[in-house]
């Protein structure tokens, strides 16, 4: 006989039912938590929380934590091959997930040295500009893609230091909270990446009207969803990323990224 | 001994004696009307509507422009699709020298542009002269620069233009926010209609001229003139690909939010409330200047200003001792002397704006200090003043100002200062001032702003990118990062 998992929403560090009680069974059989407005707001809380201490790590640091990620992922590849459902797309799906972590990991200490730069000022100044992490970054996975859409911008965001609010896939959310199993496994500190399940109708608005939600991504929205969130994401002046899922390049580190410019005199 | 206030500004009026010393208007000729600047030509409006733009250092009227209607910014729009074809295709050495040539007519007609721009908006001559137009030359400089370059800007992608792009600035630097709009966006290849300000659209009308002169092809540049009904049509237009805003966080969020679905791009530059950082261990003679320049710079009419000082509290009492001293030397008066330190509010209802807001902050339990000073009779004026006793929560401490108007609190540890600098939903700018070299660094690591003047304040470079954090708005200008708002990356 089985020893079932209990589906959990990943908040903090840890793995919690929905403070709401409530479940759905997305695929008819297993009983995964239907988040609520609250937990996402808590998990904005502990993200915020998170934030100036993931910043902080040494981009080496971070680099090497999200190439442990890939390493646990890769470690139960058979497990999640069969959460996608097996076959080649699901091996395939699994190896992009894999390979974006590992090719992700090796930018974190790159990014500053590809887009940061020392500004020829007309003047006896020295000016340089460097990328710095946006924030609360809230990421939706795309429904068609659970696992590798949702790591596509993940690593990203993490890499540049940014924290994370991510809504698993509706209609098959299991792929991402077992990424939550990964990540708990991976040295990602509490609070820095938050993943939540449940119906997008209820807790998009939310998001992307959040105040303390620095940007959201909306390459798993369809056209109506990115519509509504760009009209509430107004309200806090947050950054909407709209690059397509198959991005995965530099630009889009950067897409969760500042520039931040710093001057200072020359002289004696 | 500490010397009185009454001192102070007897001692102010001994020293500063000066003489009049006002910067000639008789080469400058502004027309009595303006149309709208479509296709390459000047036309008049469909609208047949004007207004009157009036010098705010004397409250006459300058000249009268168009407001333009939905009809004239369609044909703008319209103007400016058509000539993207060309423009985008047109080999990049030429759109080069297109824009070098801009470049050089703003230095020829620099006077002119300098005298026109404080006429019209109120600052004083020696900024407009010293800062103003010659930024704005530069930055048309720096951008012709990068118009063949641009695959080097971006690489492993082909930049593509993006196509129209409506473009909204503000009154602060009508020139110079014209400079950052048009200069990377022709560069790169697109098109554009901009609106200048209600207030201070003349040096724009002038630099219709200036691209006649330059024999730039027809509505590759377009202006319409208006107010915010005119900005919206330009920004909503269905053809218009890409916005880009300098203005209020109010504004900005209503064009984010009127725009959202279009699949229009977007940058916004807006509001800012930054916090100037003092040290005990600062060079307090330069900080001080530091300060004045950081929020009395332009009568405060910047959003990047320092309008919150925070200095540590072991050195405040000296610190605001010198700093008040040095506001009574602050000469107020016509923007046309060279020697005006402090010009006109640009408008009667900024003036309100910032008289309420000072007029809460007294209510709300702060100390306003203003030094002696002789407001003129006719036009808008505010004093240099500044707020001690002031805490986090007034309105005075929250609120963009936009005027000469400092708040000043006080904090003991660096995290206090990084704390408090932080507490605000704005993130455009901050100032430093500190010996201590790893104090700079770690200051400015924390620091959640754009821009970071360190020992230092309110310097701008095309080179250097600028822009906010937060409600400051996001993409940057200047700087090879400037260009990326206006390209499609493939």
């Amino acid at each position: 006989m089985d020893v079932r998992k209990t589906y959990k929403l990943f908040l903090n560090g840890e793995f919690v039912r929905s403070e709401s009680g409530r479940a759905y069974r997305p695929d008819g059989s297993v009983n995964v938590p239907r988040g609520s407005r609250k937990d996402l707001r808590d998990a904005v809380r502990a993200a915020r929380t998170a934030f100036p201490g993931w910043a902080a790590r040494t981009a080496m640091n971070r680099g090497q934590i999200l190439y442990r990620a890939a390493e646990m992922l890769d470690g139960r590849a058979a497990q999640f091959l069969e959460l996608l459902g097996g076959g080649v797309r699901a091996r395939r799906a699994l190896d992009q997930s894999v390979e974006a972590l590992v090719w992700y990991a090796g930018w974190t200490d790159k990014l500053p040295q590809i887009t940061g730069t020392v500004n020829p000022v007309a003047g006896p100044y020295f000016n340089f500009t460097i990328p710095e992490p946006t924030g609360v970054v809230a990421i939706v996975a795309p429904e068609e893609s659970p696992l590798l859409g949702l790591v596509r911008r993940l690593a990203p965001a993490l890499c540049g230091g940014n924290v994370v609010i991510a809504l698993a896939a509706e209609s098959s959310p299991l792929a991402a909270l077992t990424l939550a199993e990964v990540l708990a496994t991976s040295d990602v500190p509490a609070g820095v990446v938050n993943i939540i399940s449940g119906q997008r109708k209820e807790l998009l608005p939310t998001l992307a009207s959040h105040m303390d939600v620095n940007a959201i991504d909306v390459a798993g929205c369809n056209g109506n969803e990115v519509k509504a969130i760009e009209e509430s994401a107004a309200g806090n002046i947050k950054r909407v990323i709209k690059l397509t899922q198959r991005e995965q390049s530099p630009h889009l580190i950067a897409a969760f990224m500042e520039m931040k410019t710093v001057w200072h005199p020359i002289g004696v | 001994m500490a010397i009185t206030k009454k001192q102070t500004a007897e001692l102010a009026k001994q020293v500063f004696e000066y003489a009049p010393a006002p910067e000639a208007i008789d080469h400058i000729k502004i027309q009595p009307r303006y149309g709208l600047f479509i296709g390459g030509r000047m036309v008049d409006a469909h609208s047949k509507k004007r207004f009157p733009t009036i010098n705010p250092a004397t409250e006459k009227t300058l000249s009268e422009v168009a407001e333009a209607d939905e009809v004239d910014v369609d044909r703008a729009v319209k103007a400016a699709g058509k000539a993207f074809d060309s423009w985008s295709h047109l080999s990049a050495s030429r759109r080069a020298r297109y824009l070098f040539r801009i470049s050089r007519l703003i230095q020829e007609r620099s006077r002119e542009l300098a005298v026109v721009e404080t006429m019209d908006g109120g600052k004083p001559i020696k900024e407009s002269r010293d800062v103003d137009i010659p930024l704005s030359a530069a930055h048309f400089f720096y951008y012709a620069g990068w118009a063949d370059k641009l695959e080097w800007a971006f690489p492993n992608r082909k930049p593509r233009p993006i196509g129209v792009a409506g473009q909204v600035i503000p009154w602060n630097f009508p020139l110079l926010m014209l400079a950052w709009k048009i200069a990377p966006a022709l560069a790169a290849g697109n098109t554009v209609v901009l609106k200048p300000a209600e207030t201070t659209p003349l040096s724009a009308m002038v630099f219709a001229e200036i691209c006649m002169q330059a024999e730039l092809p027809p509505g590759v540049v377009n202006i319409v003139t208006g107010a915010g009904k005119t900005g919206f049509l330009v920004v909503s237009h269905p053809h218009v690909k890409k916005v880009a805003f300098t203005g209020s966080t109010e504004v900005g969020k209503l064009i984010q939010r009127a725009i959202a679905g279009t699949g229009k791009r977007l940058t916004l530059e807006l509001g800012g409330k930054a916090a100037n950082i003092v040290f005990e261990d600062a060079p307090l003679d330069q900080a001080v200047e530091g300060i004045v320049n950081g929020i009395y710079f332009n009568q405060g009419h910047v959003c990047c200003a320092g309008s919150r000082l925070l200095v540590q509290e072991s050195i405040a009492e000296p610190l605001l001792e010198k700093l008040k001293r040095r506001l009574s030397t602050l000469r107020l008066g016509d923007p046309l002397d060279k020697n005006t330190d402090i010009g006109a509010i640009n408008s009667r209802a900024q003036l309100e704006k910032i008289q309420g807001l000072v007029e809460s902050g007294v209510e709300e339990g702060a100390e306003l200090y203003q030094p002696e000073c002789v407001l003129p009779e006719r036009g808008f004026w505010f004093p240099p003043s500044l707020f001690t006793n002031v805490s986090q929560s007034y309105r005075i401490a929250r609120e963009e100002i936009f005027g000469p108007v400092l708040s000043v609190l006080t904090f003991r540890t660096p995290n206090e200062a990084v704390e408090k600098a932080n507490n605000t939903p704005y993130g455009l700018s901050a100032g430093v001032w500190t010996d201590k070299g790893s104090r700079i660094l770690w200051m400015a690591e924390r620091l959640r702003a754009g821009v970071v003047w360190a020992n230092t304040f309110n310097r701008f470079d095309p080179t250097s990118p600028f822009g906010g954090y937060k409600e400051s708005g996001f993409g940057r200008e200047g700087g090879v990062h400037g260009l990326l708002p206006y390209v499609e990356l493939t």
